[in-house]
């Protein structure tokens, strides 16, 4: 027997109830997912489902029957059928290009596909609107005044125009699993079909193209549910035409009940509907991704061949890349351009240009509370979701206690529920219903973060502690340590690496989030996206532009920290 | 006196009983193989052993020590067992050098770290590592990372090793070289090791005991490897090492005769009296003891005959049935080669009888 | 005669590669593959074996020489041609099996007919056909997911053969399999061929495999030819050390020549009872194999059983010899004991040169690539 240096008790230890580390992690993981997720769900459900205590179905049907929600019911479902039909499109041919061909500039095309991540999709709204907007659009006023037209040629403030900014954000969905697909194909399969007498052209038509079909569904329905749930480029560019769709409807009814009870109840309302709609393509995505992709990656490493293009090579080099430009870099382009100029509508010539509307922004008292607001909310929400997150993925795979499902059931709920959703149901929640009052501070828009990335971070943490086989803590724990000295000496280094890039996956797009803040803020808590949102609200165009130079400036500044952090981490 | 006690040891996985009422014992300073085929419950006892399952009943031992007992309510925590163990994935751990893997068992103790230094020194020199002592995992072939894994079960105990299948993912080349090495430093160290597999050839290189278990979770046979091969304790144990050729005799009139479907021909060796009931009677013959004797009765037709380097491998068909012959390249040099087609005697040397296992129609 | 059928010439292929500089995969190959044989082309990783067949197949182009399929060019650096894979008219079964998962077994099957345009009442019969010679009739419905690796195996089989082609390439057909699987399908390739009649040319690092199944075997080292003969010819007369261990278990003993006695390093006073070379050196390496030594002889070295161990088939024993051990097989039936003394008499030794090893180094350093 090994002696070790503490006192240990003796070795003939009668087995009593001892209160263990599992039992305290299994109860914290089901207390804090019931504050954080259950309870919100819960108050939507019954506030749109009860009044004064009794069932009643008024409200639903008052709600669910109205013209308005009808319209934006169907917007919803139109602009994200459309985004996803085109997004995959897009999204397909770059991966073709880029992961089967010899085109050049590769490097530099994926560079630019990592951008949209980076940036919200509403400041991209906001470019175009800049750009397109129907009546003083700088693009359309020049196209007219070039081709001397009376009107504008095109209208971003319009279904179409919704669609085109929200596919210039989501088609890397489909390009990420579409080329990781390809990539990582066995290349024999292709091979196998050459040897068989298939020429290039019918090896993709009947080999390549199908395989990857579950690569292209993937992202195709990521794609889908997150355009249904979007509420910033809507936002943007739907309200001035009284294009609705439902996110954007339930922010309408509360804002303009000024935050009244009668409002939120209908928010809640509206809630369920968006929910049942996303619902059903969850089942979608659920079916098709169950009915299996097919096991096409290779064992040994081996490079695929390349298709040579030949002569389509640079054509198609320039045609991409333009594209890639003005999907991507434009709009920031334009941000930046309009921040500089004095005043809106004004040509952008180096003579309108002035360093004023930085001045103005920074000189109010809003600007830098909302940044410090951001920044101290994206980094709590990133500590305590990642925190909660890898402690449930813990209890759920390691521990498996009973309820297990359950509790895997409550973390991944929030990823079915739209952000403005998970808004409503914070409110409801937390501002004092239930005896804790918690609105117009910033408790409430950091709870809604953290439910919000939760299943996020769960999913993180436990594909990290996938890779911690079982006997890599057994192995510890026969080499002498306990259980808790295994958790910290083995276990938590090894998914440390997964949780820092966790983290800074959640901080980011909290950063530069709006959808969930544009419900909870108040005087004092605003965020950065809902400070540019608001500038832009009150007309303030170039200040509005001039802060989202700044948020821009500032996102790429964390990136590339966080880049070169990942570089030099010891590799596990 | 055994060192090492396992008795009446049940287990089961929800519905599925994998030990029941297992008893083994292990003699110190010697190599124990434990082998059974896939699922038979090896490796559950093993981690019983660890404390890293619990036994629904009975007691293990380890020296003097009870670690588990069912019956007296005590099961001593995994950290405080102190038998060191090489899985089969290695787990060293991927973000600690060579040397603090190693370390990791003498820091928990609470050495010094000049004391830590020394053994970590020494056990690499013993396992050919020294040159490793700061390398990360990652930097090492699956061979390096196995040593490393030893080295570091040895810093946990080197009184008593657990090794679980720990060779089965290297190559063949390497596999040899890793028996010879463990065997090596057994010897000089005087080790326990309690070694599992399911590969025959590791078990039978490496033990001076072997345990056969069977698909249910029985004990069958503990013995040298000589027994193993010689004296078979029964049709398991003898049908589970090696390859084996399966005749059945039927008894015709007052004695037996080999039945190869289109005749039966006298069976011209003694058999057993215990089984000479009336019953049909299951001959099992190695292919190495099968050898060619024209004067043999018995007579078959090569139909393949496939070189394998050290020895020809003969598929002979003998009426309805086809069996593997084996001939040295030097025996097979000295008794001419045999081609293919051609008619043949065949002598069986060393057969084993046992009762038949289906009871066939017969005229 | 039998015919030529496949046939390279000063064939070389070079490789540049960015982390491990130039290296030369293939290095000036020549060899002929006759009608109807069964060709294998055996050797570490690294060695260059599977170059080689790619280069036959035409995924890979060749940095010089010649390739020739029935006669006709398909690979020339000279005349700069190079036909492509779909055009070269054979058939291959990769490592993995390459069954195309979202089609069906006789979609599978039928596609190489397809391609050819063959019409459909012809595609139906031929299919069947295939499939019956690959034991998979009644599969034609099933998907590749739903079968066992080794019903995968014969899908990838059954599509090879459905085209008739004259040369079929296979590239570590069998190690993807398990054991008793492998056995099978060794002797249905075999049964295969000898019905239909193609050539067969595979790749494998197996040497056991490679000697089951071949005609005649290429061995290759590092990029280069090393021999090229039978099984038992490669077996018994290993051209050198390398093949010598790659093809079965060797032990190599370093022994003094002296007077015309040959003595193992260690011991002086007593010769071994072997002849020495033609041509000996003072230094030399004596290859043997454990089942090549006899101890029940009359004559012989005078040495103990150190240790012996019950394998299934045969006693291994470790006998002394100078400073060095001999590791030697023998049949169950001739049993020593530990401690017995006995003498040791090697049958038809191999004689190599003394040599500094680094080649072991380069080897692995192809490994990687």
């Amino acid at each position: 027997m090994i002696k070790l240096r503490r006192k240990t008790t003796d070795l003939a230890a009668v087995e009593g109830r001892r209160i263990s580390l599992d039992g305290i992690m299994t109860a914290l993981a089901f207390a804090l997912l019931l504050v954080v997720v259950v309870i919100p769900i819960s108050m939507i459900v019954y506030h749109a489902f009860l009044y004064k205590g009794k069932f009643s179905l008024d409200l639903i049907i008052d709600q669910f029957t109205r013209d308005t929600t009808i319209s934006a019911m169907w917007n919803t479902i139109k602009i994200a059928v459309l985004v996803t039909v085109f997004g995959t499109i897009v999204g397909v041919f770059y991966a073709w290009l880029l992961g089967r061909t010899n085109i050049p500039g590769k490097k530099l095309m994926r560079f630019l596909f990592t951008i949209p991540y980076m940036f919200p999709p509403f400041l991209g709204a906001m470019a175009w609107d800049l750009l397109l907007n129907g009546r003083a659009g700088y693009l359309n006023r020049w196209l007219m005044k070039t081709f001397g037209l009376k009107s504008a040629p095109l209208n971003i403030n319009s279904i179409w125009g919704i669609v085109f900014v929200e596919l210039s954000y989501y088609f890397p969905f489909v390009f990420m699993q579409v080329v990781s697909a390809l990539e990582r194909m066995d290349p024999t399969l292709e091979e196998s079909a050459r040897i068989a007498g298939a020429r290039q052209g019918t090896v993709i038509r009947k080999i390549t193209l199908p395989l990857v079909t579950p690569a292209i569904s993937a992202g195709a329905l990521l794609i889908l549910i997150s355009s249904l749930a979007h509420f910033g480029v809507p936002a943007i560019l739907g309200f001035a035409q009284g294009i609705f769709t439902l996110p954007t409807r339930i922010y309408a009814v509360i804002a303009r009940s000024g935050g009244s009870f009668e409002g939120i109840r209908q928010g809640a309302a509206l809630s369920i509907l968006l929910v049942l709609v996303v619902s059903i393509a969850l089942w979608i995505q659920r079916r098709v991704l169950s009915s299996g992709g097919y096991d096409i990656i290779k064992g040994k490493s081996m490079r695929p061949t390349l298709i040579n293009l030949r002569g389509a090579r640079i054509p198609l080099f320039i045609l991409a890349l333009t594209n890639l430009v003005v999907i991507v870099l434009v709009p920031l382009i334009m941000i930046f351009l309009v921040g500089l100029v004095r005043a809106y509508g004004l040509p952008l010539v180096p003579a309108n240009f002035t360093l004023a509307n930085y001045k103005r922004i920074f000189a109010a008292s809003g600007t830098i509370e909302s940044i410090k607001n951001s920044l101290i909310l994206s980094i709590s929400a990133g500590v305590i979701s990642m925190l909660l997150g890898t402690l449930v993925a813990y209890v759920v795979q390691k521990i498996k206690p009973k309820g297990t499902a359950l509790l895997e059931i409550m973390s991944v709920l929030p990823y079915s529920i739209p952000g403005m959703v998970l808004a409503v149901g914070v409110i409801l929640a937390w501002s004092g219903s239930l005896g804790i009052n918690l609105y117009n501070t910033l408790w409430i828009i950091l709870i809604a973060y953290v439910a919000r990335y939760l299943s996020f971070s769960m999913k993180t943490s436990s594909a990290a502690l996938l890779q911690v086989h079982p006997s890599l803590e057994e192995a510890a724990r026969t080499c002498g340590a306990t259980h808790t000295e295994t958790l910290r000496d083995i276990t938590l280094p090894l998914i440390r690496p997964a949780m820092i890039s966790g983290f800074f996956l959640i901080f980011l797009p909290a950063m530069r989030e709006v959808t969930t803040s544009v419900l909870l803020y108040g005087p004092y808590t605003r965020t950065l996206g809902v400070q540019i949102y608001a500038l832009r609200d009150a007309g303030m165009m170039p200040q509005a532009s001039a802060l989202g130079s700044v948020a821009i400036v500032l996102i790429i500044v964390i990136n590339s920290i966080v880049n070169a952090l990942n570089k030099d981490r010891r590799g596990v | 006196m055994p060192y090492v006690r396992f008795e009446n040891i049940s287990f089961a996985y929800g519905e599925k009983q994998v030990l029941k009422n297992f008893s083994l014992s292990l003699e110190k300073n010697e190599i124990m193989c434990l082998v059974g085929p896939s699922g038979c419950g090896k490796t559950t006892l093993v981690r019983c052993l660890l404390g890293l399952n619990r036994p629904a009943e009975g007691e293990i031992f380890v020296g003097d020590t009870c670690v588990f007992s069912s019956k007296r309510r005590i099961n001593v925590p995994p950290e405080r067992r102190g038998i060191g163990i090489v899985f089969q994935d290695y787990a060293v751990w991927p973000h600690l050098t060579v040397k603090e893997n190693i370390a990791y068992p003498l820091r928990k103790r609470g050495l010094s770290k000049d004391e830590i230094q020394r053994r970590v020194e020494s056990v690499l020199e013993l396992v050919s590592m020294r040159d490793y002592i700061n390398h990360l995992p990652n930097q090492l072939s699956g061979g390096q990372q196995q040593r490393v894994a030893i080295a570091r079960a040895l810093m946990t105990s080197d009184d008593l090793i657990v090794m679980d299948e720990p060779i089965t993912n290297l190559d063949a080349k390497l596999r040899e070289q890793m028996l010879f090495e463990i065997r090596q430093l057994q010897r000089n160290l005087g080790t326990t090791i309690f070694y599992i597999t399911h590969d025959q050839k590791a078990a039978l290189h490496l033990g001076d005991q072997i345990a056969i278990m069977d698909p249910h979770g029985g004990l069958v046979q503990v013995g040298s490897d000589e027994d193993f091969i010689l004296r078979p304790k029964n049709r398991f144990v003898f049908e589970f090492i090696g390859v084996t050729n399966f005749l059945t005799l039927k008894p015709v009139n007052s004695s037996y005769s080999l039945d190869v479907g289109s005749q039966l021909i006298p069976w011209p060796e003694k058999l057993p009296d215990v089984l000479k009931n009336g019953r049909a009677i299951d001959v099992g013959v190695r292919p190495n003891d099968i050898v060619f004797d024209a004067s043999s009765p018995i007579r078959g037709i090569v139909r393949r005959s496939v070189f394998l380097g050290s020895e020809y491998e003969y598929f002979v068909q003998l009426g309805d049935k086809e069996l593997r012959v084996q001939l040295g390249t030097l025996e097979a040099a000295q008794s001419g080669h045999v081609k293919e087609g051609s008619e043949v005697g065949l002598r069986f040397l060393n057969p084993h009888y046992y009762e038949a296992v289906r009871e066939e129609a017969w005229k | 005669m039998a015919q030529v059928q496949v046939e390279l010439r000063n064939v070389t292929k070079r490789f540049h590669t960015k982390t491990l500089g130039d290296i030369v995969a293939v290095d000036n190959f020549n060899f002929e593959v006759y009608e109807g044989e069964c060709f294998s082309i055996l050797g570490p990783s690294g060695c260059g074996k599977t170059t080689c067949l790619r280069m036959i197949a035409g995924f890979e182009d060749l940095t010089e020489g010649e390739i020739y399929l029935s006669g006709r060019p398909v690979s020339s650096s000279r005349a700069h041609i190079y036909v492509p894979p779909e055009e070269r008219d054979l058939g291959m079964v990769f490592q993995a099996f390459a069954v195309w998962p979202h089609m069906n077994v006789f979609e599978n099957v039928a596609f190489p007919l397809r391609i050819r345009k063959v019409p459909k009442a012809e595609i139906e019969q031929r299919v069947k056909a295939a499939l019956h010679h690959t034991s998979l009739t009644g599969l034609e419905n099933a998907y590749p997911s739903d079968l066992s690796g080794g019903q995968q195996q014969r899908i990838a089989l059954a599509r090879a053969i459905v085209t008739n082609p004259k040369v079929m390439l296979l590239d570590e057909p069998l190690s993807n399999l398990d054991p008793h699987l492998r056995e099978t399908m060794r002797f249905e390739l075999k049964e295969l061929q000898q019905k239909f009649g193609f050539t067969i040319i595979f790749v494998t690092h197996d040497q056991s495999e490679a000697m089951a199944l071949s005609d005649r075997m290429l061995v290759a080292d590092m990029g280069k030819i090393m021999q090229i003969d039978t099984p038992e010819n490669l077996y018994n007369k290993p051209v050198n050390r390398f093949v010598h261990s790659f093809l079965g278990e060797s032990t190599f003993l370093k022994v003094i020549i002296r007077d015309g006695k040959v003595y193992a390093e260690g011991d002086l006073e007593h010769p071994l009872a072997v002849t020495p070379p033609p041509n000996a050196e003072p230094e030399m390496i004596l290859a043997t194999r454990p089942n090549q030594i006899q101890l029940t002889g009359e004559e012989g070295y005078e040495t103990k059983i150190q240790t012996r161990i019950f394998l299934t088939d045969r006693t291994e024993y470790v006998v002394p010899v100078g400073n060095q051990f001999l590791k030697v097989q023998t049949p169950h039936r001739i049993t020593f004991r530990e401690g017995d003394p006995c003498k040791v008499q090697i049958i038809d030794p191999m004689w190599y040169p003394v040599e500094d090893d680094d080649a072991e180094k380069e080897r692995q350093r192809r490994q990687l690539i």
